[in-house]
């Protein structure tokens, strides 16, 4: 699939300023682990997964679960990017009668997976996925990305084990480790770390990488599809609210929505990346 | 098949329908043994998956498997599915409509001897609270192995309430026909309606037959779906007889008393007595013996009846 990266920086823009503008005109939702999360969804949905923007219930798509179901916008952004739906539904976002709930919702959205929302549930849905791939004997793959603040919810946990216990390698986990979480950085909340010692102890194959750098995500992927018999997680540091100078590390950019004036600062900094 | 436990019947039915349908598949917590899920296990092991003592990631590895078409089953404990993973039923499963069907066996007091904390009584207010949700308590092994059966071809999430001891059987006729949603007359009668679901609906019969040497001449209908609840069947049945009498294993507050009630009362308002579990935990014990310390026996049903009569 192409991995042409100038593209996808130019995507990468479009989406992080259509975040930006749904938010503002919503003036609700999750901002910080949109953002951070932007290079890990435009390189699923642009230059690895098989989709059909024009047939999402493709019974032999790749799967993509948002665990952390509040990085909505970016989801959606990437959908409308794609083509599953038009642009011009990302300013109903979190309005009434939206197809753009406030959190992924299978029912309204083309191209969703699965509702999710509630944090912890999302890799237990992904692992009867890949088992229903490994019944039907079909070689899509799962794609799952869990927030690092989401990974304190004890089901998290209890799915980890089931991944690897049924040797789930079309399991393929991203965490957004962007370090804060509503209440403060997770350290200070509840310490999450370290991740990737404890993925490898409950039996997975572990990649850290740099989760704002294509090639360190393509090369990730390209290991976690040759890894078999275990499932893959992909630590992605990240930066919360990436590419908005002020609300880059910022906890209280997890849950507020700009205003007129600080989208339209966003935007001309974001505006000014496509040409950097 | 006199005399069988709704859960033997659950894992009768599933190796049946898993010979039908290479989609149904099988999840449990540990409890194969107990939920009876074991027998399908044995027979189909590739379509079967142990998730250990995990409820929520059992929820939650039903739903993705029912998002690729599979039509799964999910078992443990009533306590521990409708309580537990309430949440994961709730959002992973019921708010995006999906095709799981879970299977709690062991509601209710009698559980018996493990006590209060494995005994449910609140599950069928947890379960038919959620939006979509279709709530199932069969009477026997017959109704069992037809709701299991029916509950695989209706598209959509069903929680399916079974017991872990034996009640005797008294689907066993010919023209015994299952319908999610439909209420079933077991006996005619003009005086009062009683209205049971489960296990307890054995002893409205033996409490209907009781009550007619004494004039009293009882409807019981079983209603073995509670929601959706058999509207019709309720308000005609309580349009002849002026007065209800609702049975239950499971607290009175929540369940099919409540049920009726909110039926009644905006469509057909009448006395109502709930025979139920009178919102205390239960005990340790035996199951008759416990049956009998929280109220829940034929001799209570009679009660209920002639006070609910009287109140007409």
């Amino acid at each position: 699939m192409n991995r042409d990266i100038n593209k996808l920086k130019e995507i990468a823009v479009e989406v992080r300023k259509n975040i930006i503008k749904m938010l503002t005109e919503s003036q609700s939702g999750h901002p910080g682990g949109s953002l951070s999360a932007v290079e890990i969804l435009t390189s699923l949905y642009f230059s690895e997964m098989r989709v059909d923007p024009k047939n999402p219930k493709w019974e032999d798509r790749d799967r993509f679960i948002l665990s952390k179901g509040h990085a909505a916008p970016v989801l959606y952004a990437v959908l409308a990017e794609k083509g599953f739906f038009d642009k011009s539904e990302l300013m109903t976002l979190r309005k009434i009668d939206s197809n753009l709930q406030g959190h992924p919702s299978i029912k309204n959205t083309p191209g969703v997976d699965m509702s999710t929302g509630s944090l912890g549930q999302g890799l237990s849905v992904a692992n009867g996925m890949a088992l229903a791939a490994k019944l039907d004997n079909k070689d899509y793959r799962v794609y799952i990305l869990l927030g690092d603040g989401e990974l304190e919810e004890g089901q998290v946990w209890e799915a980890a084990m089931t991944a690897a216990h049924y040797k789930l390698d079309n399991v393929t986990a991203f965490v957004d480790f962007n370090g804060l979480q509503i209440d403060g950085p997770c350290t200070q909340v509840m310490n999450v770390t370290p991740i990737a010692e404890k993925f490898r102890a409950f039996g997975w194959n572990v990649i850290e990488i740099d989760g704002h750098d294509y090639n360190q995500i393509f090369d990730a992927i390209d290991k976690a599809k040759a890894t078999k018999g275990m499932p893959t997680v992909i630590v992605a540091k990240t930066i919360k609210g990436k590419g908005v100078s002020f609300m880059e590390n910022q906890v209280g950019w997890h849950g507020t929505a700009p205003n007129k004036e600080q989208c339209e600062q966003a935007l001309q900094e974001l505006g000014g990346a496509i040409n950097g | 098949m006199a005399n069988l436990a709704t859960r033997e019947a659950y894992g009768k039915a599933l190796v049946e329908l898993g010979k039908e349908n290479k989609n149904i598949v099988v999840l449990d917590a540990d409890l194969s043994k107990s939920t009876k899920t074991v027998d399908f296990a044995k027979v189909f092991p590739e379509r079967f998956f142990n998730v250990g003592i995990a409820e929520a990631d059992l929820v939650g590895t039903a739903a993705g498997l029912a998002t690729c078409g599979k039509i799964p089953f999910a078992s443990t404990f009533a306590m521990f599915a409708a309580g537990r993973a309430f949440e994961q039923i709730r959002n992973s499963v019921c708010y995006p409509k999906l095709n799981v069907k879970i299977a709690a066996t062991h509601a209710g007091l009698t559980v018996g001897e493990d006590g209060a904390s494995h005994q449910s009584v609140e599950d069928i207010a947890l379960m038919r609270s959620i939006p979509n949700m279709t709530v199932i308590c069969p009477a026997d092994d017959v109704e069992t192995m037809a709701a299991i059966k029916a509950a695989s071809e209706y598209y959509g999430p069903v929680y399916i309430r079974l017991g872990r001891s034996s009640v005797p059987t008294i689907n066993d006729r010919p023209d015994y026909k299952f319908e999610i949603g439909k209420a079933v007359l077991l006996r005619e009668g003009k005086d009062v309606s009683i209205f049971a679901t489960g296990i307890m609906v054995s002893e409205a019969l033996k409490a209907a037959e009781e009550l007619q040497n004494e004039g009293i001449e009882a409807e019981v209908i079983n209603i073995h779906t509670i929601k959706p609840i058999d509207e019709d069947a309720i308000v005609n049945s309580v349009k002849k007889t002026k007065a209800a009498v609702t049975c239950e294993e499971h607290n009175i507050i929540g369940g099919l008393g409540s049920a009726v009630c909110e039926v009644l009362a905006e469509k057909c308002p009448a006395p109502v007595k709930r025979v139920g579990i009178k919102d205390t935990f239960g005990e340790s014990g035996k199951p008759a013996e416990l049956l009998k310390k929280y109220g829940l026996t034929k001799d209570d049903i009679i009660k209920a009846v002639k006070e609910a009569i009287a109140s007409k």
